[in-house]
C-alpha cells in the first residue's frame, strides 16, 4: 500500500543518507524508531511529500507522489496524509472548528460540519468547538491536532514524536488515542519516535541505524 | 475558509497593530483627499467666475486685489475710479462690453453690487422668482442669499456701509427685493445685485440738489458725472487683438490700472501652489511611512507564523495560496485605510467649509471627483508594495526546514 524504494537524500555533497526499502500494508501500524540525528525527520518528510528525495520513489495508494506536480502534491498531501506534529501548532487566530474547516478547505474538500462534530466527539472535545487554541490545555490541543490530522480520512496517519514530552500515563493515553483513531478512520498509522516506551504496542518496527 | 477569510481573521487577531496601520494610511489619504478636493474646487471657482471676463479696470493698487474684489468678491476694492474715465473706456473700440461695478455696501456680510444690465448678459442671469431689478433701490438676490438670509420677493432690507461689518447702517433708504436669481453655480449665487444709482443714493449727502436751480439736463448730467465714482469695470474684448493693445493703453494713458483675471489667477495659484506642494509631499511621506509600517507588521507576523504557514502547506495549501493570503492581508489593511481616509478627507473639508466665513469661496466635502480613483489606486499599490516581500518569502519558504527546526 505504502512503499519506499531505494530512497536516498543528500543535503549537500558530503552527507548522503540512504534508507532501506519499506513496505507498509494497509491498516498495519508501524513504529519508525531512531535516535535524534538518525534521519528520522528526513524520512518522515520524504514519506509525507514535504521533502523530495535525491533518489528513489515513494508510493502511496498506487500514486508515485514525487511524480506529481507541486500543486497536485500539495492537494494529495492534504487529502491522503494526516500529520500529527510533536507540538499542536494550531492557527491561533482561528477557533477549533475553523481550524478543522481550514484543513478541509485547504485539501479542496467541501466543508462538512457533520464530520467535524463526529471527529471532535470521538476525541471528547466537542464542547471546545468554538474556543480559540489559547483557551485550551496542552492535552486538549494535542487532541485537536489529532482531529485535524484525521478530519479528511487520510490513507496514512503519521505522528512525529507524539509521546516524547509526556509522562508514562499520558504517553500511554495518547498512543491509545492514535490506535483508536487510525482504526476508526481506516488510516494506516506510522509513529516516529525515539521513545522506547511505546515499543511494545507495535508488532512492526522500522529501525534507523 | 478561503484565503480572504483567513486574512481577515489574521487582521482581527491583532486589532491594535492593524488599527495603527489603518490609521496611518487613513491619515495620509485624508490629507491627499483634502488637497485634491480643495484645489479642484478652488480652480473650478476661479475659472467659473472669470470665464467671460478678459480684463478688470480699477484704481491703482495691487492687481491681484483688484481681481479678487471685482471678480471673486473676496478682498477689499483698491479704491474708486471716476465715472467719467470709466465711460470713456467703455466707448473704446477695443471693448465689446464694459460692466460697471459699484461696491462698498453689504447686508449681513453679503456684498451689495451696483451694476447695470450688461452684468446680466455677462453672467447670463435669469430669475427663479420675481424679476430683475430695474429702478433705484430695487435689488435681485442670489439663490444662496435667499436661503441663508431667509429673504423672499417683496422683502425690504437696509444695506450697511463696508463689506463685512453691520454697524454703519444706511437707515434712510431700504432696498426692495424684486427677484431671486436661478441657481448660477458661480459667485452671483452669493450676491445682492442692484443698479449703480442705488449705491450712489446711499452715499448721497454731498450731492444734494440745490433748490431752484435751472434745469439744464445736459449740464446736470455732466455735473453729476463729474463727482460720480464707481469701483471698477469688467471688460470683454471685441477681438483677440485687444489683448495686446488695450491693457497697455489703460496703464499708460489713464490714472487707472488694468488686471487680467487669467494672469492674476495663475499668479495666485503659483503662490498657493508652494503650500499645496509641501502638503502633498507631507501626505506622500505619511503614506510611505504607512506602507513601511504595514510591511514591518506583515514581515514580523510572518516570522511568528512561519510554522503556521508550513502547517498549512502540509494540510494541502499550495504556495500560491499562501502568497495570495499575505498579499490579501496587506491589501485589506490598505484598502480599509484608504476608504477611511477618503471619508475623513471629505468630512474634514466639509467641516472646513462649514466654518469658513467667506461664502464666495466656500468649500464642500459633498462633491466627489473622478481623480479620487487615483487615491484608491495608490492605496492598492501601497498594499501590494508592502506585502510583496513577505508574500514572496512565504511562497519560497522551505517547509521541510521550518518543520525540522521544531
Amino acid at each position: 500500500m505504502i512503499s519506499i524504494k531505494s530512497v536516498a537524500h543528500s543535503y549537500n555533497a558530503n552527507s548522503k543518507i540512504s534508507f532501506k526499502d519499506w513496505q507498509i500494508n494497509k491498516g498495519e501500524p508501524w513504529l519508525l524508531l531512531g535516535e535524534s540525528g538518525s534521519g528520522k525527520t528526513t524520512l518522515l518528510h520524504i514519506l509525507t511529500g514535504i521533502l523530495k528525495p535525491s533518489n528513489g520513489e515513494v508510493n502511496i495508494d498506487n500514486t508515485s507522489i514525487y511524480q506529481l506536480s507541486a500543486k497536485q502534491l500539495d492537494q494529495f498531501r492534504g487529502r491522503n496524509i494526516g500529520i500529527i506534529f510533536q507540538r499542536p501548532h494550531l492557527i491561533k487566530s482561528l477557533t477549533i472548528e475553523e481550524n478543522l474547516k481550514l484543513a478541509q478547505s485547504l485539501a479542496s474538500l467541501p466543508t462538512d460540519n457533520y464530520r467535524i462534530d463526529e471527529v471532535l466527539s470521538s476525541l471528547a472535545i466537542a464542547d471546545k468547538k468554538k474556543a480559540y487554541p489559547s483557551e485550551l490545555s496542552q492535552g486538549q490541543l494535542q487532541r485537536v491536532s489529532i482531529a485535524r490530522a484525521v478530519i479528511n480520512k487520510p490513507a496514512l496517519l503519521i505522528a512525529d514524536e507524539p509521546t516524547s514530552s509526556l509522562d508514562d500515563k499520558n504517553a500511554e493515553a495518547v498512543l491509545q488515542l492514535l490506535m483508536e483513531q487510525s482504526g476508526l478512520n481506516q488510516a494506516t498509522l506510522v509513529v516516529a519516535t525515539h521513545d522506547k516506551r511505546v515499543k511494545d504496542a507495535f508488532t512492526h518496527t522500522y529501525s534507523l541505524a | 475558509m478561503n484565503a480572504l477569510k483567513i486574512s481577515l481573521k489574521n487582521i482581527r487577531f491583532k486589532p491594535l497593530s492593524s488599527a495603527l496601520n489603518i490609521l496611518l494610511i487613513a491619515f495620509g489619504t485624508g490629507i491627499l483627499t483634502i488637497l485634491l478636493l480643495a484645489s479642484s474646487q478652488i480652480e473650478d471657482k476661479l475659472n467659473n467666475n472669470s470665464k467671460d471676463i478678459d480684463l478688470v479696470v480699477g484704481a491703482k493698487g495691487s492687481p491681484l486685489q483688484l481681481i479678487l474684489s471685482s471678480i471673486y468678491y473676496i478682498d477689499f476694492p483698491t479704491g474708486n475710479i471716476p465715472l467719467k474715465e470709466a465711460k470713456q473706456l467703455s466707448k473704446n473700440p477695443y471693448v465689446k462690453r464694459a460692466v460697471p461695478l459699484a461696491l462698498g455696501d453689504n447686508y449681513n456680510g453679503v456684498r451689495i453690487v451696483g451694476t447695470d444690465s450688461n452684468y446680466i448678459s455677462l453672467y447670463g442671469l435669469t430669475t427663479q422668482s420675481g424679476k430683475l431689478w430695474s429702478a433705484d433701490l430695487e435689488a435681485t438676490i442670489g439663490e444662496n442669499v435667499a436661503k441663508e438670509q431667509n429673504l423672499k420677493v417683496g422683502d425690504k432690507f437696509n444695506g450697511a456701509h463696508g463689506l463685512t461689518e453691520n454697524t454703519d447702517v444706511h437707515k434712510e433708504n431700504a432696498y426692495t427685493i424684486t427677484g431671486i436669481l436661478a441657481h448660477q453655480g458661480n459667485v452671483t449665487d452669493d450676491l445682492i445685485l442692484t443698479n449703480v444709482a442705488s449705491v450712489w443714493k446711499m452715499h448721497e449727502e454731498t450731492h444734494e440738489h440745490v433748490e431752484g436751480d435751472v434745469h439744464d439736463y445736459e449740464k446736470e448730467e455732466a455735473d453729476a458725472m463729474e463727482g460720480r465714482e464707481i469701483t471698477s469695470l469688467l471688460i470683454q474684448y471685441r477681438s483677440p487683438m485687444s489683448v495686446a493693445m488695450f491693457p497697455r493703453m489703460v496703464n499708460q494713458m489713464t490714472s487707472l490700472q488694468s488686471a487680467s483675471p487669467a494672469m492674476e489667477s495663475t499668479r495666485l495659484f503659483s503662490l498657493i501652489g508652494v503650500g499645496v506642494d509641501t502638503l502633498q509631499y507631507f501626505a506622500a511621506l505619511i503614506m510611505f511611512i504607512a506602507a513601511i509600517s504595514v510591511f514591518v507588521n506583515l514581515y514580523n507576523s510572518l516570522k511568528e507564523r512561519s510554522y503556521d504557514l508550513a502547517i498549512m502547506r502540509t494540510l494541502g495549501a499550495s504556495k500560491i495560496k499562501l502568497f495570495m493570503m499575505i498579499i490579501l492581508e496587506g491589501l485589506i489593511l490598505t484598502i480599509i485605510g484608504t476608504i477611511v481616509g477618503l471619508a475623513l478627507g471629505h468630512l474634514a473639508l466639509h467641516l472646513i467649509g462649514h466654518y469658513q466665513e467667506s461664502s464666495q469661496a466656500r468649500l464642500t466635502g459633498m462633491i466627489f471627483i473622478p481623480n479620487e480613483i487615483y487615491i484608491l489606486l495608490a492605496g492598492l499599490g501601497i498594499g501590494i508594495f508592502a506585502a510583496i516581500i513577505p508574500a514572496l518569502q512565504a511562497y519560497k519558504s522551505n517547509i521541510s526546514k521550518i518543520l525540522a527546526k521544531n
